[in-house]
């Protein structure tokens, strides 16, 4: 999506230096900010430990675990900064590379001398490189070089096996595992690949400290985190919220939402749909109540009076098709589920429900990577929050909103 | 350490001929589009043969026996 730029204020970090003429933020500029950047590498990790730094791409694994294993790995490292946003609804990740390309750069750089790495390999799209690039020839990183690699416009592009078998020359697509990246990845080195959002903040602490990184999120959670909110919003786009904000405040923040929300999706389109009145924080403590978390931190709003279940045939049919193609109940299953729920908005055709939920059940866990996981986790979240519609549509009928 | 042996599937080498739920009907069960269904339980010691036939005739090699500790 066109990453439009909004910030919340009482969060800006990441944003805060963003300039209003669209331009990318120089590094004389980046460093009027925020001063030189300077590593300590005896201490780094256990800086970053104390921060709490998790990763910001959707799994939201600890940051300094994933460094020490790739430190501890004892041979030379490469790290990649992934800026592969396949997920059509975020932009995150295209913001901060456009507008701060030097807080991610900041932050490739202390990721790779905190695991000695001397390659920094920063993955962006297409229309992106130039800016990269230009921002990485401003610089001087010392032994470090870093390297924009355009990678493919494809959903499953960031999968990090799929983004290190590319940068070693091979297709975008996932591979076996193990090994995974962190033991083996980019020319068979311990391979250190982290969203650049997380590097982003990375940077930060790098300077600021746990103590000031602390101060904003929560204690399990902390910081601030970008999000990408589309659908039925006055104003869409990135904003910068502390972890564990209101998604309503959120909402109110983007002007509101005209006829009100039916439901939101959260995490993105491996995310779950929650209902409108769930009034939840955007934490993955208090989301896990309804089965959700924050993910690639992408939230679409439902309005009311749209349906839900077409909305999710729709994202749906698009998981199948970015399936890599490759594993035989992902490429046969996202396709039979998207079929499924097609045809359940056909009311000439008959949808047998209780093999839709089958299907379901035996789709997860059998993928290379989490493909299929998160595109069923999505339907069969759409089957519980949209119950009515769906049972309208099992019996013939016309849903609420196309009623 | 005592082990346990477990079943595991290679699911891009994995083309669904379907042979595995054939000779291992104990532990791999087949899906509607002919993909192996693997039963995670321990195999046990007496049904270690029909494991090791299933993985050594996979035609795609996509079956593999994995050794946890118990």
């Amino acid at each position: 999506m066109s990453a439009e730029l909004r910030s919340e204020p009482t969060a800006r970090r990441l944003l805060a230096g963003v300039r209003r003429d669209g331009r990318a933020v120089t590094l004389a500029e980046h460093r009027r900010a925020h001063g030189d950047l300077a590593v300590d590498t005896r201490t780094i990790l256990d800086t970053v430990e104390a921060s709490g730094l998790r990763g910001r791409g959707g799994g939201g694994f600890p940051t300094a675990l994933k460094m020490a294993a790739v430190r501890d790995a004892g041979r030379r490292a490469v790290v990649v900064a992934n800026g592969a946003e396949g997920e059509p609804i975020s932009g995150k990740d295209k913001t901060l590379l456009a507008y701060v390309p030097h807080l991610v750069l900041d932050g490739a750089v202390v990721a790779a001398r905190a695991v000695r790495a001397r390659d920094a390999i920063v993955a962006v799209p297409e229309f992106l490189q130039p800016v990269v690039e230009h921002a990485i020839a401003e610089r001087d990183d010392g032994r470090i070089s870093l390297h924009a690699v355009t990678v493919p416009d494809t959903f499953i592009a960031g999968e990090e096996t799929a983004l290190v078998q590319f940068l070693d020359g091979g297709p975008a697509l996932p591979t076996f595992t193990p090994p995974r990246p962190f033991e083996r990845g980019v020319r068979g080195l311990p391979t250190l690949v982290q969203n650049v959002e997380t590097l982003a903040h990375l940077g930060m602490i790098a300077r600021y400290g746990p103590h000031w990184f602390r101060a904003v999120g929560t204690a399990e959670e902390p910081g601030s985190t970008l999000v990408t909110l589309s659908g039925a919003v006055s104003s869409p786009g990135v904003y910068e919220v502390p972890i564990g904000q209101s998604l309503d405040a959120l909402v109110a923040d983007a002007g509101g939402i005209g006829r009100g929300a039916a439901a939101y999706l959260v995490g993105g389109y491996f995310g779950t749909w929650i209902p409108a009145d769930a009034d939840v924080s955007l934490a993955d403590a208090d989301l896990a109540r309804h089965g959700a978390a924050l993910g690639a931190r992408a939230i679409v709003v439902l309005p009311q009076g749209a349906c839900g279940v077409r909305e999710t045939a729709r994202i749906a049919r698009y998981l199948a098709a970015e399936s890599a193609g490759q594993c035989g109940p992902c490429v046969h299953g996202l396709d039979a589920v998207a079929t499924d729920l097609e045809q359940l908005l056909d009311r000439a055709r008959r949808v047998d429900g209780r093999r839709l939920q089958r299907r379901l059940e035996v789709i997860a866990g059998r993928g290379a990577c989490k493909h299929p996981d998160g595109a069923v986790r999505m339907v069969a979240s759409a089957l519980r929050v949209f119950e009515q519609d769906v049972r309208a549509h099992l019996s013939g009928r016309r849903c609420e909103a196309t009623r | 350490m005592k082990h346990s042996l477990g079943l595991g599937v290679n699911r891009i080498a994995c083309d669904g001929h379907g042979l595995c739920a054939e000779l291992f009907p104990e532990r791999v069960s087949l899906d509607e589009w002919g993909y192996p269904i693997v039963d995670g339980q321990p195999i046990p010691k007496e049904l270690e043969q029909h494991a090791r036939r299933a993985v050594a005739e996979c035609p795609a090699l996509a079956l593999f026996l994995t050794r946890r500790a118990a």
